[in-house]
């Protein structure tokens, strides 16, 4: 399955290396995702829908790394000009989190106060 | 189809198309061409309202018709670059006529076959770079309780463990930016592509790099090799090879 640290994922190991006699396996939904909407060519349509304004595709699908600051440590912080990553997406995200964590604690601190928990811990 | 027809694009071409009526393309319509400005446009005719502007907006945020849109939009790419050079266009081009494409291309011309040049007869090779998990490190003297007790024992331990993650972690940063070196010099064109979430990648180690590489089609199977030989000489890295891929990542201009 793996030749040295190289990852074969599964459903694009054939694809990979040229086995598949049945044409290429179905790519994995991220990967496609990425590309799809990301990339491609931008010729404006009449109907016109900007993918940047879609929250759920810069929240969810995007991309944050996983260890940011060290990444800019050492400079490869290009992605903090890419609108997808930036586009202050991710400070949204982060406060609707947040408010959303306040509300939740907020409720259960009440909870607390009014003494029985109510039907919480049954 | 009931109601208004739109025209979902797929990709541009300066080949006349031929006949691509066994294409299915998103929401099950048949894929056609449209002549515009000296081009070929892909299209097939989706639905206005589900396809309009705003019902795309709403149904691009629910992810199960959005995978299934992305898969046949990738499909349709996929089964024409078999038949000839193309430009992907971007998921979401949609036009209300024939006459509409043609306006969009009329005065791009000279970008759009330079661009077919440029990608014409390439392939598009993914890498994701990961680091590799790190071996837990050596529990240094963990029995002995020096002078300042356990607590101070304890802090000195944390700190070395720190010391050591973040040395590993710059030496797979070196490490990948080395095997971009390598496999850049070997392709036409390199793009960096924003690194994936570990939700996205269904992958749990930390993405560092993630690399899209334009290739001639003949020089696939070197490449292959060559990102198999940098994984072997990278233990501190995992390698994710995905393609090949329609040229998505070099049909745009930047």
């Amino acid at each position: 399955m793996t030749t040295g640290n190289v990852i074969q994922p599964g459903a694009e190991a054939a694809q990979l290396y040229g086995v598949s006699a049945s044409g290429p396996a179905p790519a994995n939904l991220g990967d496609i995702l990425e590309r799809v909407l990301d990339k491609g060519l931008v010729i404006a349509g009449d109907i016109q829908v900007n993918l940047l304004d879609i929250e759920l595709l810069t929240i969810k699908l995007r991309l944050i790394v996983a260890s940011l600051e060290t990444a800019r440590e050492v400079g490869i912080n290009w992605w903090e000009n890419d609108p997808w990553l930036s586009a202050d997406a991710g400070r949204r995200a982060d406060e609707r989190e947040l408010r959303a964590e306040n509300r939740k604690l907020r409720g259960r601190i009440s909870e607390l106060e009014s003494g029985e928990p109510n039907g919480s811990r049954r | 189809m009931t109601g208004a027809c739109g025209l979902w694009a797929y990709a541009i071409t300066e080949h006349g198309g031929g006949d691509l009526s066994r294409l299915t393309g998103v929401a099950g319509g048949t894929v056609r061409t449209v002549a515009a400005g000296g081009f070929t446009v892909l299209v097939s005719d989706v639905d206005l309202a589900e396809f309009g502007e705003v019902a795309l907006r709403r149904n691009l945020e629910n992810l199960t018709w959005l995978e299934e849109v992305a898969r046949a939009h990738h499909h349709v790419i996929e089964a024409a670059i078999r038949l000839f050079p193309l430009l992907p266009t971007r998921l979401a081009t949609v036009y209300s006529s024939a006459a509409a494409v043609a306006a969009a291309l009329a005065r791009r011309g000279e970008e759009l076959r330079a661009a077919l040049r440029r990608v014409g007869g390439r392939v598009e090779w993914g890498v994701k770079t990961y680091a590799a998990p790190v071996q837990a490190g050596g529990e240094t003297a963990r029995g002995e309780v020096g002078a300042g007790g356990a607590g101070l024992a304890y802090l000195k331990r944390r700190r070395a463990q720190l010391t050591a993650s973040e040395r590993s972690a710059r030496a797979a940063l070196a490490g990948a930016r080395a095997v971009h070196e390598e496999l850049s010099g070997r392709a036409a064109q390199a793009r960096l592509v924003p690194p994936q979430s570990a939700q996205l990648s269904g992958n749990q180690m930390p993405m560092l790099l993630n690399t899209a590489y334009l290739l001639d089609e003949s020089a696939s199977d070197g490449f292959a090799s060559a990102v198999a030989d940098a994984a072997s000489t990278h233990p501190e890295l995992r390698l994710e090879l995905t393609g090949p891929w329609p040229p998505y990542s070099f049909a745009g201009e930047d």
